[in-house]
């Protein structure tokens, strides 16, 4: 009998052992720019979660005799706040803040919108108007304006920002969700698991979510940097966090008036901002283009 | 490890039997638009009996593949009824049993696996749903791999974009075998492969069949293909049979107007006989507004003043052979059908 | 006589995250007025070969070797300026996907009196006349109507017949067709066969033709060039490689058709799969899969043995035809 045994390519062996997210890894440990990003993003994160740890001076004890030093002054080598703070201690404490209402909204709206997305995408029809449309109507509102209205609505305080991002964030996330899982639920293995006599549950579960949460995932790593900025955003309006507390956007909006005095010193919260939302935009770049194996 | 299911009727009752099976799908119109029908599949009657390999051929837009997908149920038919070995489906046949007897193998190898699970997982997947231990699934895949050609050791732990199409197809072949099914539904399912790997996929189909004493309903729109393989064809067109008949008559002597310029319409292989003439013009009609009577007339050679108001039935002219023309209705009013039957055509080839 | 297209031991190569050596010394030669059917099944290189006569391919992963000539002249000197001179007047080509070769937001007339423009620098006035004379000469019905339908609107044949009129507005003297009729149904298929096949024998132009279906290649090529991995396999008239193929995958591409096959009887297949083409090949590239083959296939490249009549098949055993090769395996017990 004639049988297809064709001689195997060597990438195709070094391949075989490896699962889908394992060579996915293995492309993006070759990728210098998203090692660099990855990098970076790991020490801040290090930094933020070590903080107290680290030997920093108190980022709440200022001193009015050395407000608005300048850098490499000794002792702070990013030199002080308008308030005499340590500028290098409050930027890695305020890491702790910003980056966990930067990233925790997304997390929860990708749980959530998810969950929507794939319901409406896998079951079409009526449910899918339901959610769609109702998602749509979030959609009336710019992100920002959304975001001050809800917090505005809850109340300062950290909480009521996360839960106000969270809701600006479903519905792009849902819907992106939705529109992945409408193009692989029509693809033909969705349907040989249908004719194989697979349940609804059993197909989004083994065929469905494995081939949709990746290109969803890729999309939410790229809204954590909006998240870091429309969370700053509500910090510097006084929505979010509240002086005394460190955090960057925060930080931003106390450092405004040392604009004319030292302008490099003011920058440095922003500095922080543009590092990590760069870090997770260009992350999630170099994460789709690995995870897109076929070629 | 699942049992093929028994027989039931014995071997002269049909093992699928298929009447009024229609299929309209709604296009364009949206909210204010003017609402539109695609007449994919139109009213259409057959039986595919046992042991047999039925195939179905026409253009694109015929209905051929929308058929398959009816009779498995993907798709739910707007009406018609489907009788499994002299079961109904729906009162005495559930769709998860028929699914198990019934499988399907689709024209885009790699669309039809699921890129994150291995050629096991997939393999072993509707096993696994119909209550198979883990154990024995995976047993069974890997044996299945074995009959399709594919090295289990080398092939389990693969994923399909490691494999080459005909690798992919062998795959997808086991994958319909791993429920036991007596009949096959293959939609296209060697169109997309290189000539020489077709070859081989058709050869392995062939000992498949006999091994495991399946039934086919063969789809494709390679003609060439479809009599090599065929025991009796169907012939589609926008949405209807047209003809239906044993194949080595139909090649010698096709009844339809265009079951005989479809076969006018494939290429020699013989340097010395080229075609001259094509046997139609222009390209079938779109199937959201298919002409009235017979949906032939319009490109039919003999069309008559009749045809554009009359439907023909599908009436059976020889045995085994039925045919959709006024031409072969007595009486119809077209003035070839003078009552005899033996109408002929002569076929340029 | 001199030839229209010339290409000697044309190599291409692409590079990027993975290396394809997809074309591995390819020599073809086209007479005025000659068709010749480049037939070989997907990844053969008969794509990429045509695509290279007209310098299509994304220049910084591609890498060419070795020479072509079209009209005489050097393709893969040629600028830019002269290149785009060079398509659509000299050289045109019609693909399988019609959507690809056609704009969609331009009515079919205002695109083939664009190109006459810009060719022939004739005015928009005696561009839209010319369309109109192509429409009519693909025998596009209604054609004064159809000079201003927009592709979207034609079915897939009659956009097919609109690409052909868009090629050939500018006479060029070399149509390369790429499958273009892969993706039509048979009975358009053949409509658009014998088209093409009465337009080059009145325009006498020059037609490499590109199919992986004999059948296509039976219908409308003179001569026909068989490829395998980058490489011509065999190189003939259309009655030689169909009556009397040399080549031991020319043979089996033969065989495995089903045409003539009994039914339920098994095919002859050529065993196997088409090699990884990420090295260059160093040897047979045929030999894993041919019954015929012995020792020295393994080790040196086939040479091209020249059968007279401007034929050629690249393997040493060139000079035997089909039956005489099985005959030959008889002594030897299997």
């Amino acid at each position: 009998m004639a049988i297809a045994t064709e001689p195997l390519t060597e990438i195709a062996v070094a391949e075989k052992r490896r699962g889908y997210w394992g060579t996915v890894g293995k492309r993006l440990t070759r990728d210098p720019v998203s090692m660099i990003c990855a990098g970076m993003l790991g020490l801040i994160f290090l930094a933020a979660i070590f903080a107290p740890y680290l030997g920093l001076p108190d980022p709440y004890q200022g001193s009015m005799i050395r407000r608005l030093q300048p850098f490499g002054t000794a002792g702070h080598p990013l030199g002080t706040d308008e308030l005499g703070r340590d500028m290098l201690s409050r930027l890695i404490h305020g890491g702790r803040l910003s980056l966990l209402i930067g990233i925790l909204p997304v997390f929860n709206a990708f749980i959530i919108g998810t969950l929507l997305g794939v319901i409406a995408g896998y079951n079409g029809g009526w449910a899918n108007s339901a959610i769609m449309r109702t998602i749509d109507v979030f959609y009336a509102f710019p992100s920002v304006l959304l975001a001050i209205a809800i917090s505005g609505a809850l109340g300062a305080g950290i909480l009521n920002s996360i839960v106000s991002l969270t809701i600006v964030f479903i519905p792009p996330i849902a819907r992106v969700a939705e529109s992945v899982t409408t193009s692989v639920r029509n693809l033909d293995f969705v349907d040989a698991a249908r004719a194989s006599g697979a349940g609804a549950m059993t197909i989004m579960r083994v065929h469905v979510m494995g081939n949709v949460l990746g290109p969803i995932f890729v999309y939410a790593t790229s809204l954590i940097s909006v998240s870091m900025i429309l969370a700053a955003g509500l910090s510097f309006l006084g929505l979010g966090t509240r002086p005394p507390q460190p955090e960057w956007g925060l930080m931003l909006n106390t450092l405004r008036t040392a604009i004319y005095v030292n302008p490099w010193l003011a920058a440095l919260p922003g500095v922080m901002i543009f590092a990590v939302s760069i870090g997770f935009n260009l992350l999630s770049d170099g994460l789709r283009s690995a995870m897109d194996i076929r070629n | 490890m699942l049992e093929s299911t028994k027989d039931m009727g014995g071997p002269r009752q049909s093992l699928l039997s298929i009447k009024g099976l229609r299929k309209h799908f709604p296009v364009g119109g949206g909210l204010f638009g003017k609402k539109q029908v695609v007449r994919a599949v139109d009213d259409i009657d057959f039986e595919v009996a046992k042991g047999e390999t039925l195939g179905i051929v026409g253009e694109s837009g015929c209905g051929k593949s929308t058929t398959a997908r009816l009779l498995m149920h993907l798709i739910a038919p707007d009406a018609g009824t489907i009788v499994y070995d002299g079961e109904p489906v729906g009162p005495s046949l559930s769709l998860r049993e028929l699914r198990r007897r019934m499988q399907m193998v689709f024209q885009d190898s790699y669309a039809s696996l699921n890129p994150r699970l291995t050629i096991e997982d997939s393999i072993a997947f509707g096993p696994r749903v119909h209550g198979e231990p883990n154990q024995d699934a995976r047993a069974l895949a890997r044996d299945l791999l074995n009959r399709v050609g594919l090295k289990p050791e080398t092939f389990a732990n693969r994923y399909p974009h490691e494999l080459s199409g005909g690798q992919r197809q062998r795959v997808n072949i086991a994958r319909a075998l791993a429920l036991r099914p007596r009949i096959v539904l293959l939609d296209e399912a060697v169109s997309a492969l290189d000539k020489s790997v077709e070859a081989q996929v058709l050869n392995l189909l062939i000992d498949l069949k006999r091994d495991f004493g399946l039934t086919y309903v063969f789809i494709s729109h390679d003609l060439n293909v479809v009599r090599y393989i065929s025991d009796r064809v169907l012939v589609m067109y926008l949405g209807e049979v047209v003809e239906i008949g044993p194949v080595d008559e139909m090649w010698a002597n096709p009844r339809h107007p265009y079951t005989a310029a479809l076969l006018a319409s494939m290429p020699t292989l013989d340097p010395d006989a080229r075609t001259q003439e094509a046997p139609l013009a222009g390209d079938p009609p779109n199937p959201i507004d298919p002409p009235a009577g017979c949906r032939f007339h319009t490109r039919c050679p003999f069309a008559e003043e009749i045809c554009a108001s009359t439907r023909p039935r599908l009436s059976t002219v020889d045995t085994a052979h039925a045919v959709s023309c006024l031409m072969y209705e007595p009486g119809s009013g077209h003035s070839r059908a003078t009552g005899t039957r033996a109408l002929q055509f002569e076929v340029v080839s | 006589m001199k030839p229209v297209v010339s290409v000697r031991d044309l190599t291409v190569s692409f590079h990027g995250e993975r290396t394809v050596h997809a074309v591995n010394g390819v020599s073809l030669e086209v007479r005025q007025g000659e068709v010749l059917g480049l037939l070989g099944e997907s990844g053969s290189g008969k794509s990429v070969t045509m695509r290279a006569l007209m310098r299509l391919l994304p220049r910084k992963r591609t890498r060419i070797a070795g020479s072509i000539e079209v009209d005489g002249r050097d393709v893969l000197a040629m600028k830019d300026d002269e290149l785009s001179a060079m398509r659509g007047k000299v050289v045109s080509m019609i693909f399988q996907e019609p959507a690809l070769a056609l704009d969609p937001v331009y009515t079919i007339g205002a695109q083939i009196a664009e190109s006459v423009v810009r060719h022939e620098g004739k005015s928009m006035a005696e561009g839209r006349e010319r369309a109109l004379e192509m429409l009519e000469r693909v025998r596009i019905p209604s054609p004064k109507r159809r000079l201003d339908a927009y592709p979207h609107e034609m079915s897939g044949g009659m956009r097919q017949r609109a690409m052909i009129a868009l090629a050939l507005a500018c006479k060029p003297k070399i149509l390369l067709a790429d499958e273009p009729t892969t993706a039509l149904d048979a009975t358009v298929q053949i409509q658009i066969l014998l088209l093409l096949r009465e337009l080059q024998a009145e325009m006498g132009m020059s037609v490499i033709f590109v199919t992986h279906d004999l059948g296509v290649a039976v219908e409308i090529c003179d001569r026909v060039s068989v490829m395998y991995a980058g490489k011509v396999a065999e190189t003939g008239t259309l009655a030689n490689l169909v009556r009397d193929p040399r080549h031991p995958y020319a043979q089996g591409l033969l065989s495995s058709t089903v045409l003539g096959a009994r039914r339920g009887e098994r095919l002859t297949t050529i065993p196997g799969a088409p090699p990884s083409l990420s090295q260059p090949p160093q040897a047979c590239s045929f030999e894993p899969r041919c019954r015929f083959a012995v020792a020295s296939c393994a080790i040196q490249r086939p040479p091209e043995v020249d059968l007279g009549e401007r034929r050629m098949a690249r393997c040493i055993f060139a000079e035997k035809t089909a039956s005489e090769k099985i005959a030959s395996l008889q002594p030897t017990p299997a």
